[in-house]
């Protein structure tokens, strides 16, 4: 699995540009999904973070790679544990910092939401308010070696979105700052509760400052796509390096096949379903009508 | 025994879905009513998304009802006539109902006008059906021969439509227009209200029209079948939710059920069971009251754009 990844494209603070810096990792140049204009811009300012911190000393570089690329959902899934774990290299042979952190983030595609909220009127609930978000990503874990507040600074933490609460929704209806907040609360309650936002505080292992390696639980109900790992090497409340991986979750096998079916051949797809019902209404009956004769 | 939905998007355990579909499946057999009621709201608790809970429990009551209506055409059970008017009115009803349904969606109130809509309607019903249910048994405990059904076997606005037929089974002379109406309703509210007509159309029949309480069941049954079919349809044309792996484990179970309940009813007193069915019936009610009173689980609810 290391060779794999050891062969090309590292991330590297002196032999790549920065604009690959951040997102080419094992021999591809990952582009993320969805990148609208507002998320190239997130991505830059991201890159403007790291930029000057690796064009300093010669800083170490992460060299990462995941237990599997590729997710498969089928028949018998109840969710599984990614592993994803690394080297970090030390430039000139210098020896490796004891005091290394590192933060891991697991991210879905992201997708526009319709928030609603419901208030006592007249003695019933109803939903009385409603707030968009552009940007909502379906799946966030994020793993470190330590709690996230120990290792960096809310500053650094929002810029990378690191943790749950630092997440950009981006709201889309113009409300005050105050309802924008509520309501993002209550969006993030709402996937917490779900098990698909989650943080893991412990669940990054680092060797000797030299290996790391990170456990993140992904659900049964984990929504399909193309996901990143990003892997941040923190130092001194700095992220020193950082590099992305894809992982790709999708259905296989008879799961994909009626989860195509079901969208590209709606018509055929109806008339089976009706056709198995008949059917099976139909055996019931026969055999129960056999045997009281 | 661990199983994924591929159109839900999560695993279920099995053997508690089948359970599920055959608790469902007795009740349709007894009472003609689909079992949307129970089974919608259990898979919805279990994680599954509500559209797919909507749209798998329709595909689930079609199997359910071909089963209840071949087991009480068995005894004569069913009386097609009123069956297929009832059919023509409820396809114009669902139509009509989804119309409906998209118009209160942008307002963003539809679930609750539906709970209000149930509340009123079931607890009504509910209260009208034990009242005279409660009356029977207690007249019959006592020795006396329990009290017709309804007491105005003729209603004056039913009789005075135009064109009379012979409906057999249910052994009435009335006009089309009456059961053709009901099924319109039915079929508006099985749209808005995302459960099967058997609520409505068991005491509609019973109280209103005075069919013959031996084929009300089977007649319900018969028009089920073919208002969630098309609502399938709907749904596998429109939101894509029909789960077919869902729908299957619920069939299992409820094919089966339905036989057990058409038979069951057999062996219970008439009176009996409408007693038992309007205290489901009230016990929905007052479950969805309670559920518009209480402060909700989730005061925010999410919608994909």
């Amino acid at each position: 699995m290391i060779a794999r990844v050891t062969v090309r494209g590292r991330t590297g603070p002196h032999r790549h540009p920065a604009s690959q810096l951040a997102y080419s990792v094992g021999g591809r140049v990952a582009v993320r999904a969805g990148t609208g204009p507002r998320k190239k811009a997130r991505n830059l300012l991201a890159l403007l973070g790291v930029v000057p911190l690796l064009l300093g000393a010669s800083e170490p570089r992460l060299v990462p790679d995941v237990s599997n690329t590729q997710v498969d959902i089928a028949y018998s899934f109840t969710g599984a544990d990614l592993l994803l774990f690394g080297a970090i290299l030390y430039p000139g042979g210098r020896a490796p910092a004891p005091d290394t952190d590192v933060a891991v983030v697991i991210k879905g595609p992201a997708e526009p939401l319709l928030v609603r909220e419901k208030a006592k009127v007249a003695g019933i609930w109803i939903n009385h308010a409603s707030e968009r978000f552009r940007s909502v990503p379906s799946f966030y874990a994020v793993a470190t070696s330590r709690p996230l507040d120990k290792l960096v600074s809310p500053r650094t933490a929002a810029i990378y979105e690191l943790g749950i609460d630092n997440l950009l929704l981006s709201p889309a209806n113009g409300a005050s700052a105050n309802e924008q907040a509520r309501f993002e609360a209550g969006l993030v309650d709402l996937k917490r509760k779900s098990g698909l936002y989650t943080e893991h505080v412990g669940a990054v292992s680092v060797r000797e400052g030299v290996l790391y390696r990170a456990s993140v639980p992904i659900p049964a109900r984990v929504p399909v796509g193309r996901y990143t790992a990003e892997t941040y090497l923190i130092r001194n409340g700095h992220i020193v390096a950082a590099a992305t991986r894809e992982i790709s979750i999708g259905k296989s096998g008879f799961e994909r096949f009626m989860a195509q079916a079901a969208q590209s051949r709606p018509l055929l797809y109806g008339l089976a379903a009706i056709l198995i019902s008949l059917l099976m209404g139909l055996a019931a009956a026969t055999a129960f009508g056999r045997a009281r004769r | 025994m661990h199983l994924y939905l591929p159109i839900a998007g999560l695993s279920v355990n099995a053997l508690v879905i089948v359970l599920l579909g055959g608790a469902v499946g007795i009740l349709s057999g007894m009472f003609g009513v689909g079992g949307g009621f129970l089974t919608t709201p259990l898979l919805i608790f279990y994680g599954v998304p509500p559209a797919v809970a909507v749209a798998s429990s329709a595909t689930q009551i079609t199997g359910t009802s071909v089963s209840g209506v071949l087991a009480h055409s068995r005894r004569q059970g069913v009386d097609f006539r009123m069956g297929m008017v009832l059919v023509t009115g409820g396809a114009v009803g669902s139509f009509a109902g989804g119309f409906l349904f998209r118009l209160l969606q942008k307002t963003g109130q539809i679930d609750t006008i539906i709970n209000l809509l149930y509340v009123a309607l079931l607890g009504w019903i509910g209260l009208a059906m034990a009242r005279e249910s409660v009356r029977a048994v207690l007249a019959t405990r006592e020795g006396k021969r329990p009290p017709p059904v309804t007491t105005k076997r003729h209603r004056k606005w039913i009789a005075a439509l135009p064109f009379r037929w012979r409906f057999y089974g249910a052994g009435l002379y009335i006009s089309p227009l009456a059961p053709l109406l009901l099924g319109f309703v039915t079929g508006l509210l099985t749209v808005l209200m995302g459960v099967g007509g058997g609520f409505i159309l068991v005491p509609a029949m019973l109280y209103l029209f005075g069919v013959s309480a031996r084929v009300v069941v089977g007649t319900s049954l018969f028009q089920g079948l073919f208002v969630t079919a098309t609502t399938t349809l709907v749904h596998a044309l429109t939101t894509h939710a029909v789960d077919l792996v869902l729908a299957g484990l619920l069939l299992i179970g409820s094919v089966i059920g339905a036989q057990i309940g058409s038979s069951m009813v057999q062996r219970v007193r008439p009176e009996r069971a409408r007693m038992m069915l309007a205290v489901i019936v009230l016990a929905v009610a007052i479950r969805m009251a309670i559920g518009l009173t209480w402060q909700p689980d989730a005061i925010y609810t999410v919608q994909a754009l």
